[in-house]
């Protein structure tokens, strides 16, 4: 089953699943080469989950295929791979009673992972001072950061995070994305699901957006961007007094939004955008400055949100 | 073996850090000692030692304790980690279905032997104390101890069957519950029953002992009870058990295919169990 050529780490095709009459996922197909860090985007319930136990081989699909490092997760002979696998459930949940140090060691022998391994990790997500307290006594950041050490342990070359920085500080979020990077400079994949865009798009080589269980788009933010045909938005500061007279001068073809005594909105689509601008600096020396504001990436997820009418019909 | 190990001995870190360990010792040694200490008073000039009398009075306790214990331990096992959601997480280690299975059964075993050997046990040091002990009498008693475990052997592993099967853990409390009286009471009760309305006419002996292997604690109680001589005939049913052909071998094959058949539907709903 392994097509090494194409270094395709994880590949579904046309992958469905029913609970019962409910449809999670339907016909979902994709690939994840070497190194990628892809995230799934959507709402609650859109099948993000569902997608990572797939391939995660904790539920078979319905239809379909699912292949990841070569192999189909949901067969034992599989789960030798695990050793290089990370998981960070959506609501982590330990064994109470053990102290955070024993939880880490434990996955850690699992993993094969050297213990020593712990103390680094406990350390870095700041865990270090409660490494000797029960799980139990934890608060929901403390587990969080747990779940985060246990999912790095043993240097793993597949990361699914699900919804990684729930209930982190601003400050530990940093560090935990600091982490992500070592790991992908050393080749890693990763697969996240986030609601929250624009923290994860700096580093997110691709998106896959979900909604209702289908996958409506995919792609790097540049091709999300030309999908979404968004207008880019020029902001034109002019002489006061001037706007009516550049306003003129730019054409009736030009789109303005919105216009003030030295402020011109102006809005176009991205292939006018060079000619716009082309323009706009030949007018001379009565514009003062010109911003260019592409579309935020909210837009960009709301745009397909909304506009994407499935079968489900959620809103 | 070493991912077995693994588990079991997180299964038993567990029993200790919760005092379950300490506390099944605690129980189980102190009735032990009552039970003896009190129960060779009687024994006056009769020549039964006073080791075979515990053996006996051990036997007939240890049928209702150990099933209770065992499942106590293990009804939780399985539905408890469903719905904490420790066992998604658990799953996406290298570890395989039946080694999560067999890992927690080797563990709570263990612990079932720690606590059987040390407060059976235990008592044993303190009698031989007190009373002194022939080699025969030690036999019974060690062999009463490892019978002990296999039985609570078997209700572990249908406490698995019972906490793989059921949605929540109320439901497993509640169901485990239902197995100790079906199998400890009402199977005993109901046998007895029939012996009585029955007369004799149609319940032969060899039916009478194939309806007695049927239950797990019945087996454990001839096992107990026929094979020591000292002790079967203190018990006063001397030569019962080999005349019904039922020889020791026998007994404890039932025993270990009651432990097999659970595991082995555990591990059977465990495998297509989607998380």
């Amino acid at each position: 089953m392994t097509s090494n050529k194409t270094n395709n780490v994880i590949s579904l095709h046309a992958v469905k699943k029913r609970y019962g009459n409910e449809t999670v996922v339907s016909d979902v197909s994709f690939d994840i080469q070497s190194g990628e860090c892809v995230v799934l985007v959507g709402h609650n319930g859109a099948g993000k989950t569902t997608l990572m136990k797939l391939m995660l081989g904790l539920t078979r699909p319905s239809s379909g295929e699912v292949n990841v490092l070569g192999a189909n997760p949901a067969v034992s002979s599989a789960i030798a791979q695990h050793k290089t696998l990370g998981y960070l459930p959506e609501s982590v949940a330990f064994y109470e009673a053990m102290t955070g140090r024993e939880v880490l060691a434990f996955y850690a022998r699992l993993k094969e992972a050297s213990t020593v391994d712990c103390d680094n990790l406990l350390d870095v997500v700041g865990l270090a001072h409660a490494a000797k307290r029960r799980v139990g006594t934890y608060s929901k950041g403390m587990r969080q950061r747990l779940g985060l050490a246990q999912a790095m342990l043993g240097n793993p070359q597949l990361l699914f995070l699900d919804e990684p920085t729930t209930g982190l500080d601003p400050i530990l979020r940093q560090q935990f994305y600091q982490l992500i990077d070592a790991l992908h400079k050393e080749g890693a994949t990763s697969v996240i699901s986030s609601h929250a865009l624009n923290e994860v798009e700096a580093r997110a080589n691709r998106f896959i957006i979900m909604k209702a269980g289908n996958m409506i788009a995919s792609g790097t933010l540049d091709e999300l961007y030309q999908l979404a045909a968004l207008p880019v938005r020029l902001k034109v500061s002019v002489t006061p007094g001037q706007t009516a007279n550049v306003a003129e001068r730019l054409g009736s073809a030009t789109n303005i939004s919105e216009i003030n005594d030295q402020v011109l909105n102006l809005t176009c689509i991205n292939g006018e955008k060079m000619p716009l601008i082309r323009r706009i600096t030949e007018l001379g020396e009565v514009v003062n400055d010109l911003q260019i504001m592409p579309p935020k990436l909210d837009e960009v997820y709301s745009h397909f949100m909304n506009n994407h009418r499935t079968d489900g019909g959620q809103p | 073996m070493k991912m077995l190990w693994i588990l079991a001995t997180k299964e038993l870190r567990d029993g200790l850090r919760n005092r379950w360990i300490a506390a099944a010792i605690i129980v189980l040694g102190t009735l032990a000692l009552a039970l003896s200490l009190l129960g060779s008073a009687p024994t006056g000039t009769v020549k039964a030692s006073a080791m075979d009398i515990s053996v006996i009075s051990l036997a007939s306790l240890s049928v209702y304790l150990i099933p209770l214990i065992a499942l106590m331990l293990s009804f939780d096992a399985l539905v408890g980690e469903f719905e904490r959601g420790t066992m998604m997480l658990l799953l996406t280690y290298p570890v395989k279905r039946w080694q999560v299975i067999m890992g927690k059964f080797l563990g709570h075993v263990l612990i079932l032997f720690i606590a059987i050997f040390a407060g059976y046990g235990g008592a044993m040091l303190i009698l031989t104390f007190v009373n002194g002990a022939s080699l025969d009498g030690w036999q019974a008693y060690v062999s009463m101890m490892a019978n002990s475990l296999l039985l609570g052997a078997v209700f572990i592993a249908l406490g698995y069957l019972v906490s793989v099967l059921v949605k929540e853990r109320a439901t497993a409390a509640g169901t485990a519950i239902g197995l100790w009286l079906v199998f400890v009471v009402l199977y005993d009760l109901l046998l007895f029953g029939l012996l009585l309305v029955d007369e004799g006419q149609v319940i032969g002996q060899q039916l009478f002992s194939m309806l007695m292997l049927i239950s797990p604690t019945d087996t454990y109680r001839i096992l107990n009870l026929s094979m020591f001589d000292g002790v079967s005939q203190a018990a006063g049913i001397a030569g019962i058990a080999s005349e019904a052909g039922l020889s020791g071998t026998l007994l404890i094959s039932v025993l270990l295919l009651w432990i097999a058949a659970p595991l082995a539907a555990t591990l059977l709903v465990f495998q297509k169990r989607e998380l």
